[in-house]
């Protein structure tokens, strides 16, 4: 029986394709037949080109054949989030106002991953420019959980989890503001690291809360996400808030975590994330999952203790004044003139009443909520006492970090409170939603490294264990999350994703 | 602008959304300054937080004067500017009138 390639993680295909044992045409054309075959119930791509995927893939192999040096990663298919800009490739942001965009331009993480040899699958769903936690917000229609159709994949990197979960992609690229790469990944049984902020550019990522936004991997193993980062990040000129000093080296961090010993770290669990007084909102099958993990992070050698961290009990607040505010004015740019939508240019209206028909139009509802909040936060009179106390609340948050990693290495806590919810249950509701934030909006304001490893089911869905590091010390979050990946792999005899795979 | 606050008038909303430049419709009115009054509220916690010394965090990477070498560099063709425009002319980007014809 020949192997199934769209079930091989990146670590597998590089070694196939290495061997010789299958082509690089060989593995575009099965995950092109597979996304043919179950992407109509799972919505996960907005846009797929299989004709130029095989071409590109015809081309690595026919230089491998020809002794040409090769990218790392040539003949690695990828699915990119669709805030990913891709020169040629449509792409909208989850909205209806770049609907049959074609930039002309590539966003320096898609080039560097073009530069490396993958073979581009496609774009993925996305709520509408990054806005939402279940990727109920796109304009092109939800995104299923592989795990249970009825059930949403997280937000807003929703496509990008559902593909990778759903092996219609080995990987993906997400992007995160307030946990839109770690929830999902919690939700679909992957693995989901946020980098340290300035750690992976952000040239030609569609903008949606500047201070926060950054690209990061989503995969199936933490080697595969150690391996991603390496190539999309490090420093670019073309993003004045790329840091330009060198990185640990994260594929060697999660070798060194595989290996299984943890002694010498010191984990400290965050009171405020699930703990003692701080459980409301959390599903006990969460927390009982997360303890698990602690324990076994514990049986691993690494020594355990309690951290009070008190300002993340205001994250959320700060956030979702931070964001809406940088929102309203990054979302001011689509205003009908140099690309997308268009409405009532018909000689009746002038160039103002185009832009509020335009914008009208353009944007979904939690997008039209988010830019009214943010102008709301950020007017005369009222800026004091929202935008510039939640950046207090910030410098509050940060410092609660910086006392806790005085003596721990790492922080960690549950990724989501809650397993993926029924598709429908919260849009209505917009605080309802954005609780789903609460665990990953402390790394997101601060800045710093934060990954999601699965840790266990919850009612037969997938819980995942956050990781948080100091800014720069993403080696630790892989360290300490490929360390927590095979020991689970050991005890339960297989990888986290073959618990789906034999479910289908 | 309402006193309370916490909360959100209709007027609030319409005139928020004149300065965002979106077009509402009565409806949206109605249902934005529901949501976005209960939003507030939660967001408003902020307050409460003990911030009397505290300098405020505009970016989690503090960076001061990021230079790059005055060099020329390829940018994108006239063409490929205007590739994405709704509507072009002459070259330049197309765009309604923008101020109203006196009567």
């Amino acid at each position: 029986m020949s192997t199934d390639l769209t079930r091989l993680d990146v670590s597998g295909l590089r070694a196939a394709l290495a061997d010789g044992s299958t082509s690089a045409v060989e593995v575009a054309q099965a995950h092109l037949d597979a996304i043919a075959a179950t992407d109509g119930a799972l919505n996960s791509y907005l846009h797929v080109d299989g004709e130029t995927a095989l071409a590109t893939a015809a081309d690595v192999d026919r230089r491998r054949a020809a002794g040409e040096e090769l990218g790392p990663l040539a003949g690695v298919p990828v699915a990119l989030k669709d805030v990913v800009v891709t020169e040629g490739v449509p792409t909208t942001s989850g909205s209806k106002i770049l609907e049959g965009w074609r930039p002309p331009y590539d966003a320096t993480v898609a080039a560097r991953l073009k530069a490396a040899g993958t073979v581009l699958l496609g774009k993925t769903n996305m709520d509408e420019f990054a806005m939402g936690s279940s990727t109920e917000n796109s304009a092109y229609g939800p995104t299923r959980n592989p795990w249970d159709h009825d059930r949403i994949p997280g937000g807003s990197s929703g496509g990008s989890s559902a593909a990778v979960a759903g092996f219609l992609a080995p990987w993906s690229i997400g992007t995160d503001t307030g946990g839109s790469i770690r929830q999902p990944a919690a939700v679909t049984g992957l693995v989901g690291h946020k980098p340290t902020y300035g750690s992976v550019s952000r040239y030609g990522l569609i903008a949606f809360s500047s201070s926060l936004d950054q690209a990061g991997p989503m995969t199936r193993t933490v080697a595969d996400a150690a391996l991603m980062h390496e190539v999309i990040g490090g420093h670019d000129p073309r993003d004045s808030t790329s840091i330009d000093a060198p990185a640990a080296p994260f594929v060697e961090a999660a070798r060194q975590g595989a290996t299984g010993d943890l002694s010498g770290v010191t984990v400290g669990v965050v009171r405020e994330l699930g703990g003692e007084g701080h459980t409301e909102g959390y599903e006990p099958g969460v927390l009982a999952a997360f303890e698990a993990g602690v324990q076994q992070l514990r049986a691993l050698g690494a020594e355990v203790r309690e951290v009070s961290c008190p300002s993340f009990d205001l994250a959320l607040a700060a956030y979702y004044l931070i964001a809406p505010s940088e929102a309203s004015s990054n979302l001011s740019r689509f205003d009908g003139v140099r690309y997308g939508l268009r409405v009532g240019d018909d000689g009746s209206h002038d160039l103002d009443e185009v832009m509020g028909l335009t914008r009208a139009q353009g944007f979904g509802p939690e997008v039209k909520r988010r830019i009214i909040l943010g102008t709301y936060a950020l007017s005369a009179g009222y800026y004091d006492a929202y935008y510039g106390q939640a950046q207090k609340v910030r410098t509050l948050i940060g410092g609660d970090f910086a006392s806790a990693f005085a003596d721990v290495d790492v922080l960690v806590s549950p990724t989501s409170p809650i397993v993926a919810f029924p598709i429908g249950q919260r849009v209505d509701d917009p605080l309802a939603m954005y609780a789903a934030d609460l665990c990953t909006l402390p790394a997101s304001l601060a800045g710093l490294p934060a990954i999601s490893v699965p840790c266990g089911l919850s009612e037969g869905l997938p819980v995942g264990l956050q990781v948080m590091a100091p800014a720069m010390a993403d080696d630790r979050c892989y360290r300490v999350a490929a360390a927590l990946e095979a020991a689970q792999d050991a005890a339960r005899g297989g990888t986290f994703l073959d618990q789906l795979a034999a479910r289908s | 602008m309402s006193t309370d606050s916490s909360s959100l008038s209709r007027d609030d909303v319409a005139h928020l959304a004149q300065l965002s430049r979106l077009a509402v419709s009565d409806e949206e009115l109605d249902l934005y300054a529901s949501q976005l009054g209960v939003v507030l509220g939660a967001v408003a916690r902020v307050q409460d937080a003990p911030t009397a010394d505290v300098a405020p965090t505009t970016h989690a990477v503090p960076l001061t004067n990021v230079h790059r070498p005055d060099v020329v560099a390829p940018s994108l063709s006239r063409e490929q500017a205007l590739s994405g425009a709704p509507a072009a002319e002459d070259d330049r980007f197309r765009v309604p009138r923008i101020l109203q014809e006196e009567a």
